[in-house]
């Protein structure tokens, strides 16, 4: 090995004297977890007691056979399904909408779509439960003046799923339209107009020019989407946590079943083998991405 | 020419369309503010109407009344605070050092830090629980800022944002004018990223302000509570009506909600810059 040069070594030791401490911190709060996580699920592993037995795959089976585990990973599918779909296919359509005849209300447009993004999601939660009440909701009395009776959105099982992908959908689709619309925008218009002059109508040169260069970015925004749906939490637990129901007990889903095994019943490695199973979702997610991307596209 | 005025016509009634959906997505946030403005007896009415009756402030004088809202705010404004600073500085820092430095274990760093950012921290969290627990610090505000001192989304996009906007012929006429590397890091470079610093200072509060998950598993003191915490608990308490509640929903949002307003084209820009949410 050749002798590193005095300059390179005061480099070095600058370079790594300032990326240690973060990396360090990187390490302890990312890297460590997630692998710890993996760790954890092959132990009977107890929060409080000192348990700490190594049980193979036993967590991971039975988990295969755990109603509490299989109602949550069906109902959390089902919300990241209609989440993404939906999410992206208003924001697609608003996008669209937007960047060819839009005019001068678009970026007003941006606002009042964008606004459901930042707002944080206990609030937001709590508004659309007054508006979903039973009783005194708005909705309910809408549907009334067409003649339908008042449904249960939040304290029936599955119209509590409705609700939630329709809240999730709220929060979600400015984000994606804002980047659709970013991808949208991108596209010379050149193209545009030369289709137009060779006689292609608004939804052929949309169907031709417009769609297909916008798949890689609908590839993305779905990806996260479906990634961030996967871990909803905060909605279910706020929906259904009034005085009556305990909180989140009305819509199983994951986090809240990982949440509900390691800090109720303090049973840390089936909650992490639970953790290792959506993690397995992300990477299936991730690949898809990274296979789908990394095609040439025709 | 009646073509052409067709077209406009279209074009009126999809703008049209389009503010309608619109509308919709604000109306949650208009109801919880109108809901937060009308007497409880309002609150019984069907149909409810769109605004309140009488107006009146009280709701919010009896969310304050009922539930430290003054502390949860400031318990926010502290977490929310402390971690835009840390992240904003290990963010600089590794993104500086990973941009403009060559050496070994440079590229493994920095793929690493890619691969992890989208892994979701619902994931992780039960590891990083053990590890605050292990610290003493469940149920305190360091227990509670700790996992918010990075984001690796973050050196990502300081990495990204040094390599656009900070050339490496400025960093050798420094270094030629006798200035040491720590003070080009420090005074020299985020002169240069004052916008990325910004953008990234905007999302990183934005994050922790609206965080849920983290706090409501660490901390079981109401007293520590940051105000999205406190007004989950709030909402399953028993004497709070809809009023009350929507008062101090209100009081929870308003500061992203205003600072979205104010800051709305450099919060979109960044969005769209960067794809960060």
């Amino acid at each position: 090995m050749p002798p590193v040069p005095p300059r390179r070594r005061r480099v070095y030791l600058f370079a790594y004297g300032f990326l240690a401490p973060i990396i360090a911190l990187f390490a302890f709060l990312r890297i460590f977890p997630i692998i710890y996580t993996v760790f954890l699920a092959f132990f009977n592993w107890s929060l409080v007691g000192t348990d700490h037995t190594f049980v193979g795959l036993d967590n991971f089976t039975n988990l295969l056979g755990d109603p509490n585990f299989q109602t949550a990973f069906l109902n959390t599918t089902i919300i990241a399904i209609g989440t993404t779909v939906l999410s992206i296919g208003l924001a697609f359509f608003v996008a669209a909408v937007v960047a060819y005849g839009g005019g001068k209300i678009g970026g007003l447009i941006e606002i009042l779509f964008f606004l459901p993004v930042v707002t944080p999601l206990v609030p937001a939660t709590l508004g659309w439960r007054s508006l979903l009440d039973y009783q005194h909701g708005l909705l309910n009395a809408i549907f009334g003046l067409f003649g339908i009776p008042n449904q249960a959105w939040t304290t029936d099982p599955t119209l509590a799923i409705v609700s939630i992908i329709a809240i999730s959908v709220w929060a979600q689709v400015g984000y994606n339209m804002i980047i659709l619309l970013v991808g949208m925008r991108s596209i010379p218009r050149l193209y545009m107009e030369a289709a137009a002059v060779d006689g292609a109508s608004t939804w052929r040169q949309f169907r031709h020019i417009t769609f297909p260069l916008m798949v890689p970015i609908l590839l993305f925004v779905t990806v996260i989407t479906t990634i961030q749906a996967y871990n909803v939490f905060t909605q279910v637990f706020v929906l259904a946590s009034d005085v009556q129901g305990a909180p989140g007990y009305l819509v199983r889903v994951l986090v809240y079943d990982i949440f509900q095994n390691g800090f109720r019943y303090f049973n840390f490695g089936y909650a992490a083998a639970e953790a290792v199973y959506l993690f397995l979702v992300v990477i299936v997610l991730m690949l898809i991405q990274f296979r789908l991307f990394n095609r040439p596209t025709d | 020419m009646g073509q052409l005025r067709r077209g406009r016509a279209i074009r009126l009634l999809i703008q049209i369309a389009l503010l309608a959906v619109g509308l919709v997505m604000v109306f949650p946030l208009f109801w919880l503010i109108s809901t937060s403005l009308r007497p409880a007896p309002e609150l019984l009415e069907s149909p409810p109407a769109l605004l309140p009756q009488h107006w009146t402030l009280d709701n919010y004088a009896s969310a304050f009344a009922a539930a430290p809202f003054g502390s949860w705010l400031i318990n926010s404004v502290i977490f929310a605070t402390v971690s835009t600073f840390f992240i904003l500085i290990t963010s600089s820092v590794a993104g500086y050092i990973l941009a403009k430095f060559r050496f070994p274990g440079n590229n493994f760093i920095f793929i690493l830090i890619l691969a992890t950012a989208i892994v979701p921290f619902e994931i992780y969290v039960l590891p990083v629980f053990l590890e605050v627990q292990a610290l003493s610090l469940i149920n305190t505000m360091p227990g509670l800022i700790l996992p918010y001192v990075i984001l690796s989304y973050g050196i990502f996009f300081m990495r990204q944002n040094v390599m656009a906007s900070v050339p490496d012929e400025l960093l050798d006429a420094s270094r030629m004018d006798g200035l040491s590397e720590t003070g080009i890091m420090v005074r020299l470079v985020p002169r240069l990223l004052a916008p990325a610093i910004s953008a990234l200072a905007i999302f990183a509060y934005l994050q922790s302000w609206t965080a849920f998950i983290w706090p409501l598993l660490v901390l079981n003191d109401p007293n520590l509570f940051p105000v999205q915490l406190g007004l989950a608990q709030f909402n399953s308490s028993v004497s709070v009506n809809y009023a009350v509640l929507s008062a101090g929903a209100v009081v929870a949002m308003a500061p992203t909600v205003i600072a979205f307003l104010v800051l709305r084209r450099r919060i979109i820009e960044g969005v769209t810059l960067t794809g960060f949410k």
